[in-house]
């Protein structure tokens, strides 16, 4: 019994990481169609606030909550009125664009850290028992932020005038605008918000795995297929993504092994994708947010 | 060949011959270590046509370019370690890293995934081999004699003479190797794109709907120009790892697959020279960086990349193309010659 709740919380705690990692790049597709290649180097940038902050002395639970968001927020509304913006309905050069701009993150943040481990922060929680094992605290938080995550972005999207306004624009931006409402803002602002998603996720898994100027790219294949798979709906697209390909690489990491369980992630997607090209919203919950 | 593609093929062999002549002058001119250096070039000039034809003909956007290439070279060292000669596991490389793409692309093609998607998968199955063959380094992770070392790769046996696996290459005739190959496979691109099925690949890259209206299947041709263009990859993969003597995971990284896909931008998409031409200007650029450390490798890329992007969007031979096409217009020789094109047409 207690060997079953181990493994189905280490299973829960692999698709809370995946759905984590996936927000930020899901906000930006749903709304604006653009898949945002610098995803990996928002979530690092996250990363980097947090061990600055705490070095300087600033408590770590203010780093990770508040300051990584609101960092990598700030950065994305200048990403966008910068580059962005110019880009938009162009999809392939938003895409090599973004891409450049990832390298030019990287580059930056070598240049100034240098390329080796910056000081890591450990996490700041102990071990949970679970009867005969234990399990991580801080991933037990993980798990249970990224549900609020999930539903405060739902809450938002559901009952607040920003999020009207968005799902407006989401679903037809031309009949927005005539109506009054100033898309280019709200791409704006959704870009920033889901900069800030992406610089939160970026800042909680900082403690568990260290930062690097290219660790970015350890999260973005992941992130894409997730995003990728779940389909254009935010909340629903990122969900089911992450439930699918989670609880498979979760499955088979548990039997032979999390070399098998990436593999067996990958060809999941490929296959779901032959299956459902649109992701899997494009095919069921169509109407979801 | 009939005259007809001859014609449209004459800048192609003009090129090609250029190579040619360059081949077999640089051994005599260059000191053996730039010999050396060049040979790296010119595999990753190799890869750059393949891209350049697949994205710039074939109007598919594949992020993962760089995945064939370092699946050929992988291929090639662990067969030739375990065949003990360089002549099947060449052909090997190709053929298995072509029916991969094969494959692959037929998930792809055949699920209808649109381009953006196509762009992002490939670049996660290239991340993924990043990841998987980074894991490799211990003594369990080996297929027949060789073993895959994990982060540091497997040192590559050199190429031999077909059939006599005693007498391998030198350097310099590795170069000759690479060289020869390099033109092959621009000749052999420049003739593809200007056959049937080359033209069929850049209407379907012009008008998608359109060519399918015809009657072609589209996703049959785009499947195809996928699978040749892999098979050019893995010739690249395999003079690389001849050049540098051994293959890493690295091949598989981020930077790498970004760099194939600014070799393309900067040289420009619709030519094959341009691409390749990009790739020796920004291996020595980079090589260059690489002596001081003001300036990040990273950094500088990022933002060639997002200024081709943004303001050069055809790239340079294109650009240039048109430049020299516009002044021609300007002489009157051109009117001539058009007049005389006329009465021929006539007659």
């Amino acid at each position: 019994m207690d060997l079953v709740v181990a493994v189905l919380f280490q299973l829960i705690y692999v698709i809370a990481n995946l759905a984590l990692i996936s927000l930020g790049l899901a906000i930006i597709f749903g709304m604006m169609r653009v898949i945002n290649l610098a995803h990996g180097e928002f979530l690092m940038l996250g990363g980097y606030t947090v061990v600055v902050a705490t070095n300087m002395g600033i408590n770590i639970w203010v780093s990770m909550l508040i300051l990584a968001p609101l960092v990598v927020g700030i950065i994305g509304v200048i990403v966008e009125r910068l580059l962005i913006r110019w880009l938009y309905g162009r999809m392939v050069d938003t895409l090599l664009a973004t891409w450049g701009l990832s390298l030019l993150l990287v580059g930056i943040v070598t240049s100034i850290f240098g390329a080796s481990t910056a000081t890591t922060v450990s996490p700041p929680l102990g071990a949970v028992r679970i009867g005969a094992y234990s399990a991580s605290g801080y991933e037990l938080f993980l798990i249970l932020i990224t549900i609020a995550l999930l539903v405060a972005v739902w809450m938002t999207l559901r009952f607040t005038k920003l999020g009207l306004l968005a799902r407006g624009t989401m679903q037809n931006a031309e009949m927005a605008s005539s109506l009054g409402v100033s898309t280019s803002r709200i791409y704006m602002i959704t870009f920033g918000l889901g900069a800030a998603v992406s610089g939160l996720a970026g800042g909680l898994l900082a403690p568990m795995t260290g930062v690097l100027p290219t660790i970015g790219a350890t999260y973005i294949a992941k992130a894409f297929i997730t995003v990728i798979s779940g389909g254009a709906s935010i909340l629903a697209g990122t969900a089911a993504g992450s439930v699918l390909l989670g609880g498979i690489n979760g499955i088979f990491s548990f039997i032979a092994g999390s070399t098998f369980g990436e593999i067996a992630l990958l060809l999941a997607a490929i296959i779901l994708l032959r299956l459902m090209p649109r992701g899997i919203t494009g095919r069921f919950f169509r109407k979801s947010l | 060949m009939s005259s007809g593609m001859l014609r449209q093929m004459r800048p192609t062999l003009v090129y090609a011959l250029l190579g040619i002549v360059f081949m077999f002058a640089a051994p005599h001119v260059l000191q053996l270590f730039t010999i050396i250096n060049l040979t790296t070039a010119i595999a990753l000039a190799i890869l750059a046509l393949s891209l350049a034809l697949i994205w710039g003909y074939g109007g598919i956007l594949c992020f993962g370019q760089v995945a064939f290439f370092g699946l050929g070279a992988y291929v090639y060292t662990i067969s030739a370690i375990n065949i003990g000669g360089s002549t099947w596991a060449i052909l090997i490389a190709v053929l298995l890293t072509s029916a991969f793409a094969a494959a692959l692309g037929y998930f792809i093609f055949f699920g209808r995934v649109s381009d953006v998607y196509l762009g992002v998968i490939t670049l996660t199955v290239t991340l993924i081999f990043f990841s998987l063959i980074r894991r490799t380094s211990g003594p369990e992770y080996k297929i027949g004699k060789a073993l895959l070392g994990g982060f540091n790769g497997v040192s590559s046996p050199p190429i031999n003479l077909p059939w006599d696996a005693r007498t391998f290459l030198f350097p310099e005739q590795v170069f000759y190797v690479a060289m020869a190959a390099l033109i092959l496979c621009y000749v052999f691109a420049g003739w593809l794109v200007n056959t049937k099925f080359g033209r069929v690949c850049v209407s379907i890259r012009e008008n998608e709907l359109r060519s399918e209206l015809l009657g072609y299947d589209v996703r049959l041709y785009k499947l195809g120009i996928f699978t040749i263009g892999a098979g050019i990859a893995a010739v690249g993969g395999v003079m690389f790892c001849n050049g540098v003597g051994r293959i890493t995971p690295d091949v598989f990284n981020l930077y790498n697959a970004a760099l194939t896909i600014i070799w393309v931008i900067v040289g420009g998409r619709g030519t094959l020279i341009g691409p390749a031409g990009a790739t020796f200007a920004l291996f020595y650029l980079t090589s260059a960086l690489g002596g001081q450390s003001v300036l990040n490798n990273n950094l500088v890329l990022g933002v060639i990349l997002i200024v081709f992007v943004l303001l050069v969007p055809k790239g340079v031979a294109p650009t240039v193309i048109d430049w020299v096409n516009r002044r021609r217009r300007k002489r009157p020789v051109r009117s001539r010659r058009r007049r005389r094109s006329r009465a021929e047409d006539a007659g």
